[in-house]
């Protein structure tokens, strides 16, 4: 339940960057082939926030399809695990080109406007 | 670099309109992508004929593009460097409770004790009773219980480097928590993440566990004294190993009888010990 601690850096660095302001929402990149779950990540959510600038946040995931290159024939192969056999040549060496991303994207957050 | 979408001035051609405000990127690829880095308003405007004092709360736009795991991964670069300047080999042993790491740790220890020193983190959610049987064969240990937490992370080595203080031209082994998920998330600033797995498991571990297969370099089938007694197939491990990870360097041992150890041994002896 890796989930649970990295939700916690997620708030936490999420915080950092608000400055105070109060985040309506985030938008979170997590590649398909990552050993991380989404729906752990948004059973998590809402308890790490509780107390922080990101209490009542909108959670916005967005999930990264998984891609490959072949290194034997250089074809681009979509992947739903972190390997795969190349539909071209056969060869499993696979370099992950997308699909390994766990990255917070972005942040809405409460801006008095004059 | 553009934070709208993270493109690179200097690595692809920028067009900026200053009019407009709006500008125009040229992907390598040959995408053109148009937008502009301007204010929104979200619904209320600001004119100039009729000036008004308002206060609105609307939504501002933080971009981040942070790594979530980017303060361990800068940890655990410190780390390799910490290593490398002490020309140290770092190994974080991962695989599930039970597949023989501590036994494999004490044969290695014992029967490279004169060739090379080798010091050892362990890492448990609880007890030092690892930490103990390291101890008796006479090297440096330091224990690490996670609590909780079900991998080490790079601060934690950290700390348990500074308490550990190896010695230079050494090999220090992070036995890692018995967990064949967590870990393959978590760099730690090793040279090499070796996965240890027991035929008394299943054959298929490697694609069930696939990160943690692919995240390492080193797979040890160990426990093949007693394949006679266990339905494990080790040429179909290897082939499942191979499928997520070709470029895995695989060894087939037994801890217990020392059958198989010495190509482990031979390859730690590629780095210079």
């Amino acid at each position: 339940m890796h989930e649970l601690g990295i939700t916690r850096n997620i708030v936490a660095i999420a915080a950092e960057y608000a400055q105070g302001a109060k985040v309506k929402r985030i938008t979170l990149e997590i590649g398909k082939l990552t050993a991380i779950f989404p729906d752990a990540i948004r059973f998590c959510f809402d308890v790490c926030c509780q107390g922080t600038v990101l209490e009542g946040a909108e959670l916005d995931l967005i999930e990264i399809p998984g891609l490959a290159c072949c290194r034997q024939c250089q074809a681009e192969i979509s992947l739903e695990m972190p390997y795969g056999i190349c539909h071209t040549c056969g060869s499993t060496d696979l370099a992950i080109i997308q699909g390994e991303e766990l990255k917070i994207k972005e942040l809405e957050v409460d801006a008095v406007c004059v | 670099m553009c934070v709208t979408c993270g493109c690179s001035d200097d690595a692809q051609v920028t067009i900026t309109n200053p009019q407009t405000d709006e500008h125009t990127h040229i992907l390598s690829d040959g995408t053109v992508i148009s937008h502009s880095h301007s204010h929104e308003h979200n619904g209320h405007s600001h004119t100039e004929e009729a000036p008004q004092i308002h206060a609105q709360i609307h939504g501002t736009t933080i971009t981040v593009e942070q790594n979530i795991l980017a303060k361990n991964d800068l940890l655990a670069a410190q780390n390799r460097g910490w290593f490398r300047g002490r020309n140290i080999l770092a190994l974080n042993l991962v695989s599930s409770p039970g597949s023989g790491k501590t036994t494999l740790l004490t044969r290695t220890i014992q029967d490279l004790k004169d060739r090379v020193v080798i010091s050892v983190i362990e890492g448990d959610q609880a007890t030092a009773n690892d930490a103990n049987r390291i101890k008796a064969t006479g090297c440096k240990v330091v224990q690490i219980n996670t609590g909780t937490g079900c991998h080490l992370d790079a601060e934690m080595v950290e700390r348990g480097l500074q308490e550990l203080n190896p010695p230079l031209d050494s090999i220090v082994a992070i036995e890692n928590v018995g967990n064949l998920v967590c870990p393959a998330l978590f760099d730690l600033g090793e040279s090499a993440k070796v996965a240890i797995l027991s035929v008394t498991e299943g054959d298929d571990k490697p694609i069930k566990y696939p990160h943690m297969f692919r995240a390492s370099q080193v797979m040890i089938i160990n426990k093949i004294d007693l394949l006679p007694y266990v339905e494990f197939d080790c040429d179909r491990c290897i082939e499942y190993a191979r499928q997520v990870n070709p470029h895995l360097k695989i060894f087939q041992v037994s801890a217990t009888t020392g059958e198989g150890l010495d190509a482990w041994y031979h390859w730690l002896g590629d780095f210079g010990f």
